[in-house]
């Protein structure tokens, strides 16, 4: 009973700060809420960019919900079956697509094209393509990461290299000549088997598209991805890279540390890492640099987060305000000073204390040739098929042609519900 | 009349329950997997194909299903007589009248059980690992050069199975251990009397006796290893190269990872049928012969 008396006693101390405060600024009741989804690490410090969007905008309160990455796919399409959006969400840009396919996104064309603070040139363009399905704009690139080179510089040194490799030819030649300074025990670059980003890499570096006629197809088979395939098998064939998944190498900033490999293919949280793990006496050994292409630098992912508002939103104007203030070249330097995230937009690069960093140099350099993969919703699976089969290739039980023709008829089978969509959509 | 209503009311809420949440779902189960569910499905049901038995036709020719069944019965075949092997083992050992510190030895040897697998898979990957793992410390010392356990496909699965009859001999263990405190004492004594090695009585009286409880032990183990997942899940994720995929572990792929309800309703009603299937043949060889 004593316990009640005191919840009554707040609860009308609340109502009347509520009546006290409601002179000065709109009450709550008049306050449109915005409900914001954000993931991981991206939703722990959101809430400190909130306070100045919600000061600038009186009329406007953002809630903001957390979801921890491994259930944020699961809890998405849960809140979609059962209409329980929030109004704007982050989202993973490879996930756009699926979401899309669902009709869950509100178009953001019209929004985009008459803003004074989202400009698409200033834009990477693989990110910003990312967001465009079938034609329309339907997210925000919130924050980046692609795939580029990271390596020991002493290690390259002594086998005789100044400078990070350009092409592959180069990267052969390095990778070689590593390994013969490495020994049997130490290897030349780390390519686990149960990541297909480094594969795609080199898959996306080529003229050939990894699916073809819209989608609708496997393109597997194409020159270009048999000539990727080939050389991510030739450096396990070489014994340049160890064959191994993530399993058996326990700690992959330790192992670098340590010289096990000289090369390693990574995405942007991986400076803060490396910063934090590696030996102070190790700090000045090691770089980052573009990924090496057939032929000079190639293209890499065009991965990182959107922001997205969904289609069931009856906010979209407030939704669009929020989208804007985040966007700005300055939110976007703060962003990243609190997460590490890389900012998508070229004016936070140049303006910022980004533009100092060593470390990301080479993402600026890459980030201007990022590649979209295909956006179709059945994407993950598929590059989960390609990895599957890369790993049969990499342990001899298969040749690349029998391989990317499999690969072909697997990916093809996954692909025909789509197909079937596309047909019926034609004839409706 | 009157009272047959009276107790359809009584039993009234037990049917509801088991209706809605066992008999439901299962006809539920049967029924997607007579469909395309997928992701489109769940945007707009107009994008649901009802395909019959394609999913059943398809998954039967697909090599990975099959690999995946393979998979499950290695880790069967050879998990099942080796863990009850091992609780069998180690419960005529703690029976035995020399043994010393029984209640410690029993605790010890059934704590695997009650241990989360999640913190057991992580100790294990560490005395598995390749490099700095304690196993092939040890092995070092005989001369063997470092194996790569559970990156080799050939090795992964016999690794897991070492898991899982580690993690699980100890709950069959305690069965045996209660099951030979309840065989008389004077069985044995006739056996003595009639000049029977203690060996022979191991054979012709014990083991005998054991029969309906190795029965029970033995089909509870292999309905529970058909259902192999959580230690791929947590060990391999089913590499290297698929050889830890088992069928429970392609049914949660195809579902929560890929969103193929229908393909994963197909594969989870074929896993029934298979232990059902096992489970009567176990039955029906022991039932013949008890009759022989």
């Amino acid at each position: 009973m004593r316990r009640m008396a005191g919840l009554r006693a707040a609860l009308s101390l609340i109502g009347v700060a509520i009546v006290v405060l409601g002179g000065c600024t709109p009450s709550a009741s008049e306050r449109e809420i915005l409900r914001f989804w954000a993931m991981g690490r991206e939703g722990e410090v959101i809430a400190q960019l909130l306070p100045e969007f919600e000061r600038k905008n009186p009329g406007i309160r953002v809630e903001v919900q957390q979801l921890p990455w491994t259930a944020a796919h699961e809890k998405l399409l849960t809140g979609f079956a059962g209409d329980a959006l929030p109004d704007l969400c982050q989202l993973g840009n490879t996930w756009i697509p699926e979401f899309a396919a669902l009709d869950a996104l509100a178009p953001l064309d019209k929004l985009a094209a008459s803003s004074k603070i989202v400009s698409a040139q200033d834009y990477f363009p693989g990110i910003w393509d990312t967001n465009v399905v079938a034609g329309g704009l339907r997210g925000i690139p919130w924050y980046v990461d692609t795939r580029v080179l990271f390596y020991r510089t002493d290690l390259l040194k002594q086998a005789g290299f100044d400078h990070a490799p350009r092409s592959w030819d180069e990267w052969k030649r390095a990778l070689a000549a590593v390994k013969d300074k490495a020994g049997p025990s130490r290897f030349g670059i780390l390519l686990p088997l149960n990541e297909f980003e480094p594969l795609l890499a080199l898959g996306l570096q080529q003229p050939d598209p990894l699916l073809r006629d819209g989608g609708r197809y496997g393109g597997f088979a194409s020159p270009g991805f048999r000539r990727a395939l080939e050389f991510y098998a030739y450096m396990f064939r070489q014994g340049w890279t160890p064959t191994t998944g993530n399993a058996a190498i326990s700690n992959v900033w330790s192992e670098f540390g340590r010289g096990f490999f000289a090369f390693y293919i990574s995405g942007p949280w991986n400076i803060e890492e490396f910063k934090r793990r590696l030996p102070p006496e190790r700090q000045g050994d090691w770089m980052t640099a573009p990924l090496p292409g057939p032929d000079g630098p190639g293209a890499s992912t065009a991965g990182g987060s959107s922001l997205v508002i969904f289609r069931s939103s009856k906010h979209t104007q407030a939704a669009w305000r929020l989208i804007e203030y985040l966007s700005e070249p300055a939110a976007q330097i703060r962003f990243h000073q609190l997460t590490g995230d890389l900012p998508p937009r070229r004016t936070a690069w140049r303006d910022g204390h980004l533009a100092d960093d060593v470390y990301a140099k080479a993402f600026l350099d890459q980030l201007e040739r990022a590649k979209p993969a295909p956006k179709v919703p059945e994407w993950e699976r598929i590059a989960n098929a390609m990895q599957l089969m890369a790993e049969q290739v990499v342990s001899g039980h298969i040749g690349i042609d029998d391989a990317t023709r499999e690969l072909d008829r697997e990916v093809d089978a996954i692909l025909e519900k789509r197909r079937w969509m596309l047909a019926r959509a034609k004839t409706p | 009349m009157k009272l047959s209503v009276i107790a359809w009311g009584f039993v009234a809420p037990a049917i509801i329950v088991i209706g809605t949440f066992f008999v439901l779902p299962v006809f539920t189960g049967l029924a997607l997997s007579l469909t395309d569910f997928d992701i489109y499905a769940l945007a707009n049901l107009r994008n649901l194909r009802f395909v019959g038995l394609d999913n059943y036709l398809r998954l039967l020719r697909t090599p990975l299903f099959w690999q995946a069944l393979g998979n499950t019965f290695y880790f069967v075949v050879v998990g099942v007589p080796l863990s009850i092997g091992l609780s069998l083992g180690s419960a005529l050992l703690l029976h035995a009248r020399v043994a010393r510190f029984k209640p410690f030895f029993r605790t010890a040897l059934f704590a695997p059980v009650v241990t989360t697998l999640v913190a057991v898979a992580v100790v294990w990957r560490y005395l598995f690992q390749t490099r700095y793992g304690m196993v092939n410390y040890a092995l070092a010392h005989i001369g063997i050069d470092p194996i790569d356990w559970l990156g080799n496909p050939h090795l992964a699965m016999p690794t897991i199975i070492l898991l899982a009859a580690w993690k699980n001999f100890g709950y069959n263990m305690v069965i045996f251990l209660a099951n030979l405190q309840a065989i008389p004492e004077d069985v044995y004594e006739a056996a003595r009397i009639d000049g029977a090695s203690s060996f022979q009585q191991l054979l012709y009286v014990t083991l005998p006796m054991l029969k309906p409880t190795l029965l029970l032990v033995g089909i509870l183990t292999t309905a529970g290893y058909f259902q192999l997942f959580a230690e791929p899940y947590v060990m391999t994720q089913g590499g290297p190269l698929r050889s830890t995929v088992s069928v429970l572990y392609f049914m949660y792929e195809e579902g929560f990872k890929w969103w193929n309800f229908g393909t994963a309703s197909t594969v989870a009603v074929l896993l029934f049928g298979l232990i059902l299937a096992v489970t009567w043949g176990f039955m029906r060889i022991t039932k013949d012969e008890v009759n022989a």
